[in-house]
């Protein structure tokens, strides 16, 4: 049998004092007790049985913690990354009222790790004005089915017109269906994703 | 013609009758327990267990079923075929030839007919119970050879060793039983119970029984046959589809023979307590509720305790389970002789 660690080293020589090592309150004690012999052994297994059976019980009267997916969601928290959005200047904005956000400089295609955002600009004109800067984006793709949500794009857009959404739920049956467009980006999501409430 | 303890004559239409009605009381209590476990082994793991078919999943084992049933016939190519076909039959037909001794009521009077609410009253009601308790023992073991494949070999080999094993102790604690009842008769084993139920003079038979009877019908802790996590699958590594299914159906079948015979022979079948004599229709409802809590056990213990390693099962069942089961034979034998 292996010696009990609080019993001192046999040969320390008596002098030396041996402080023990507290290894602090979060530590969890494992009691042993002396291996039993026939008949001690066999009541051990029957208490310690029953002890187990009276877990479990315990677990059983209690609610279950499933989530039912489908129906019953859990809430996201605010910095959670879901799908991108692309952000519009507000309506009431005097300067620049409804435009995109976007100036279409590509800096989060050159950000993306996974090479999944595609963006091609083009220059505002005085009669087909979309963004508040002298480009625009003409096309701005972004391929959900190679994206790994790591939010460099977020990162990386000077004019936050990017931000990453709630939205997780992507699937879908067709890979060019997960091609998101501009429009599909800039449209405001259908919200189906709870989100965490302050503090929660 | 059966004579009964009663010492009455079925007609052989009350006999084809009842064999009919007892084979499908059996077959629709599989799915029955077969969804408790699901749901029961849920609640224990704190989550609903199947709710989707159907209300509270009520069609979950209906769906199991087609989804077998409607599943190819496949064997391995170096199984030996007629052998890998029949074995689960072996294994259906004694979990059904066992369900027939078990005791649903007393003889009763239906439409003038005196019938007994079982399918046989056999005269040696534990030794045929053990008798096709160890013709079952082929249904595994000729399945798990007959597949030519060696998980299921190996889960044979332990399937063999563990009913052996345990079988003994089963039958041991037993005898305490019979000689305190003096019967071997399972209804006269239930009147004999009018008194008092079993379950206390006899509550270490009633223990070593039941954990025998773990071992037996291979559910955990003892389902080294099976042991998903070493064997695949055990015996049934190799079967798929229907023959699975009657596997399956066996397995399932055989905890409700093992509940039934635990209810009759140490919960006074369908007796109550305190007294109460309720009409005979009553009985097989006692019988079954008493079933249910014997099933209900042995979903706990499932629940609750971890497969044993090899060596422990194999000591456990002839250093511990034995030797208390012929204590526990020997100390009722004196007991009867002194009190008599």
């Amino acid at each position: 049998m292996a010696a009990t660690p609080d019993s001192a080293p046999a040969g320390a020589p008596a002098t030396l004092t041996v402080e023990r090592w507290s290894p602090g309150e979060d530590v969890i004690e494992v009691t042993r007790t002396p291996a039993p012999g026939a008949a001690r052994g066999t009541w051990r297994t029957f208490r310690e049985t029953v002890r187990g059976l009276m877990t479990t019980f315990g677990r059983m009267v209690e609610t279950p913690t499933t989530v039912q997916y489908p129906e019953e969601k859990t809430a996201v928290y605010p910095r959670f990354r879901g799908r991108h959005k692309l952000h519009r200047f507000d309506d009431s904005d005097p300067t620049h009222p409804n435009l995109e956000k976007c100036v279409g400089c590509s800096l989060c295609a050159a950000a993306c790790p996974s090479d999944c955002i595609r963006v091609v600009a083009a220059e505002n004109t005085p009669e087909n004005r979309v963004s508040a800067g002298e480009r625009y984006a003409a096309v701005y793709e972004i391929n959900l089915s190679r994206c790994i949500f790591c939010g460099y794009c977020e990162v990386a857009c000077p004019f936050d017109a990017i931000t990453m959404g709630h939205d997780y739920e992507l699937s879908d049956y067709d890979r060019a269906d997960l091609i998101f467009t501009k429009e599909m980006l800039l449209a405001e999501p259908l919200e189906r994703t709870p989100l965490r409430r302050e503090g929660e | 013609m059966i004579l009964g303890v009663v010492g009455y004559y079925e007609a052989w239409w009350v006999q084809i009758l009842k064999a009919i009605v007892i084979f499908a009381v059996g077959l629709q209590l599989v799915p029955v327990v077969l969804l408790a476990e699901r749901k029961v082994l849920g609640r224990f793991q704190s989550r609903y267990g199947p709710n989707r078919v159907g209300p509270y999943g009520a069609l979950q084992p209906l769906a199991d079923i087609v989804k077998l049933l409607t599943k190819e016939q496949f064997r391995p190519t170096t199984s030996v075929g007629l052998l890998f076909a029949v074995a689960p039959l072996i294994s259906i037909l004694t979990a059904v030839a066992a369900f027939a001794i078990i005791p649903f009521g007393n003889v009763q009077k239906i439409f003038g007919e005196p019938v007994g609410l079982y399918g046989v009253d056999v005269s040696i009601g534990p030794l045929y119970l053990f008798a096709f308790g160890a013709i079952a023992f082929y249904g595994i073991m000729l399945g798990g050879w007959s597949s030519g494949s060696k998980y299921s070999f190996l889960g044979a080999m332990r399937g063999a060793a563990q009913l052996i094993s345990y079988e003994v102790s089963q039958g041991l604690a037993l005898v305490g039983v019979i000689i305190t009842a003096q019967t071997l008769s399972l209804t006269g084993i239930v009147e004999a119970q009018k008194g008092m139920w079993y379950l206390v003079p006899q509550f270490f038979g009633f223990l070593i029984f039941l954990t025998a009877s773990f071992a037996e019908t291979n559910r955990a802790p003892f389902d080294l046959t099976e042991a998903d996590a070493e064997l695949v699958g055990g015996y049934n590594t190799e079967y798929g589809g229907g023959r699975f299914a009657s596997y399956y159906f066996a397995e399932y079948l055989n905890v409700l023979v093992v509940s039934g015979i635990v209810t009759t022979i140490f919960l006074g079948g369908w007796l109550l307590p305190f007294g109460i004599h309720p009409p005979g229709w009553v009985d097989p409802f006692v019988v079954l509720f008493k079933m249910g809590l014997i099933t209900f056990l042995f979903i706990w213990v499932r629940a609750t305790l971890p497969r044993l390693r090899y060596d422990q099962l194999m000591s456990f069942g002839w250093k511990v389970l034995l030797p208390l089961a012929t204590l526990n034979a020997l100390v009722t034998a004196v007991l009867v002789v002194v009190t008599h």
